[in-house]
């Protein structure tokens, strides 16, 4: 564990579970989605449930979907920002039997029209843990340099990969693939050592099978 | 040789050093980065924990609910005439403007958690005022405490979900003394057993925030905090070894943490969150 995960992070108020990693969530989602929201249908389970009002979850999360980062003090007035730029979202709760007591679910739609849902953990301390995307269940917390290709599974698919990133001289440290059936929607978490260039996230961008490519920075 | 499993490893390591100097080292070495970079983010870090002491002692601040904030303001007018003397006195109406800053959504460090994070800065930055000590020394008591927080971190918990309000203010508490005993000329073994008296002292404390909030009672624990930890580090630096190691103390923090049952760790159901009142809490006026 890092020195600075025990004295930090720098957060914005009040808990580091319900408001810092409820906007580490929102984030992680707008960078899987790649591109600004245009409304938002959050849904809050367990603790997230009962105390996301009091706890400013709501500011948190929106603020982390407008790309804002835990220790932004925009997080604060993050629903009027909103309001301004058109991004349209709402609040509900749910019960998800056996999941985690800090969870949520985001349907997130992009401007473009794009769309993603994500059901994620807030574990504690402002550490996440995404758990779903499209119903696909994952599990990784983006906290390491990491990349995430969504993919179609097919044979050759991560050799197709592994080779990109072996040319591009990048080590991989820890690889998981996940799929709902064969042949069908596929995720590869890809933890790295160091950063692929932007040439080589392009070409994994145009790989055949690949729907897009998320590239999540080491904090 | 790990520093991060036991306070046994941690004392060893520092040597005839400090647990401060060990810690910054390993630091640097995890994030292939020099030392001088490393000691600089954690003044950015000392930065922010100053602005929280100002931001939260501004009188007209209330959080959501109105439950608690602007009682900082209140115990620092009293300060000058307070039982413990004025260097208490300010001490504890810094870590309370620290824990009202956060319950209000200001920008705060975790230390080693938001409902805890009074503690560590209202201690080491009284101290600083008191005694003159550099920024760079307050720095590397940070990396003391950072250390010490992540034995704990590791042996135990420092989630009130899982350990109770022991493994966060007790933790914070722990993390403080070991600081200012090393800030005050301390020996790495004085550090630890200034950490196995704070959480020997801090055993059983239950989490219990009103109606799941942190705001009550976790803003008066950090002022609590704050008389723990400067008490445990006098004792070590008095001379006096404790007679239970750190480790042990810590490992009996797990233990406790593990018997107590979930109504007393982070629901809002047990403790100070069951008590009479709904959602009809006292409120008081500005100050």
């Amino acid at each position: 564990m890092d020195l600075f995960d025990i004295i930090g992070p720098v957060m914005i108020g009040p808990s580091s579970s319900h408001t810092a990693g409820a906007a580490r969530i929102g984030r992680l989602v707008r960078r899987m989605l790649g591109e600004p929201l245009s409304a938002a249908a959050i849904a809050f389970h367990g603790s997230f449930a009962k105390t996301w009002k009091g706890h400013g979850t709501d500011r948190a999360v929106i603020g982390g979907l407008m790309d804002m980062d835990v220790d932004d003090t925009r997080l604060r007035d993050s629903l009027a920002l909103a309001a301004e730029e058109g991004l349209r979202y709402t609040f509900t709760t749910v019960n998800l039997q056996g999941a985690h007591p800090n969870t949520m679910i985001i349907d997130a739609i992009g401007q473009s029209g794009k769309s993603l849902r994500a059901q994620a953990a807030s574990v504690g301390g402002g550490r996440v843990r995404i758990q779903s995307l499209d119903r696909l269940e994952v599990n990784f917390t983006g906290e390491d340099n990491t990349l995430l290709i969504r993919h179609r599974d097919a044979p050759g698919a991560i050799a197709q990969v592994t080779g990109l990133l072996a040319l591009a001289g990048v080590n991989i440290a820890t690889m998981r693939v996940f799929r709902e059936e064969e042949g069908g929607n596929a995720v590869m978490v890809l933890e790295l050592d160091a950063l692929p260039d932007a040439e080589t996230v392009n070409a994994l961008t145009h790989l055949r099978g690949v729907k897009a490519v998320t590239l999540f920075e080491k904090r | 040789m790990r520093i991060d499993g036991s306070m046994r490893d941690l004392v060893e390591a520092a040597g005839s050093g400090s647990i401060a100097a060990v810690a910054k080292r390993e630091q640097a070495a995890r994030n292939h980065l020099e030392e001088i970079i490393v000691a600089e983010r954690m003044h950015n870090v000392l930065s922010v924990m100053r602005e929280s002491v100002e931001e939260g002692l501004r009188p007209d601040l209330r959080s959501v609910t109105g439950m608690v904030g602007g009682q900082a303001a209140l115990l620092s007018r009293h300060a000058p005439n307070a039982m413990g003397g004025p260097v208490l006195g300010r001490a504890i109406a810094r870590a309370m403007a620290v824990a009202e800053c956060n319950a209000c959504m200001g920008k705060i460090v975790a230390a080693p958690t938001a409902g805890a994070c009074g503690i560590l800065p209202a201690s080491l930055l009284t101290m600083q005022e008191e005694r003159g000590y550099t920024d760079a020394q307050v720095v590397d008591a940070l990396f003391t405490a950072a250390a010490v927080g992540r034995v704990i971190a590791g042996r135990a918990s420092i989630s009130g979900a899982e350990g109770g309000c022991q493994a966060e203010c007790g933790t914070a508490a722990a993390m403080t003394a070991a600081a200012l005993a090393e800030l005050q000329g301390g020996t790495p073994a004085m550090a630890s057993d200034a950490c196995a008296f704070a959480v020997m002292n801090s055993l059983g404390l239950v989490c219990d925030p009103v109606g799941g909030l942190v705001e009550v009672p976790c803003v008066y624990r950090n002022v609590a905090g704050v008389a723990l930890a400067l008490t445990a580090a006098d004792m070590a630096l008095a001379g006096i070894v404790s007679p239970l190691n750190a480790d042990e103390v810590i490992d009996a923090m797990k233990a406790v943490g593990d018997a107590m049952p979930a109504g007393l760790r982070e629901t809002g159901e047990g403790g100070c969150a069951a008590c009479a009142g709904g959602g009809a809490r006292r409120t008081r006026p500005q100050a």
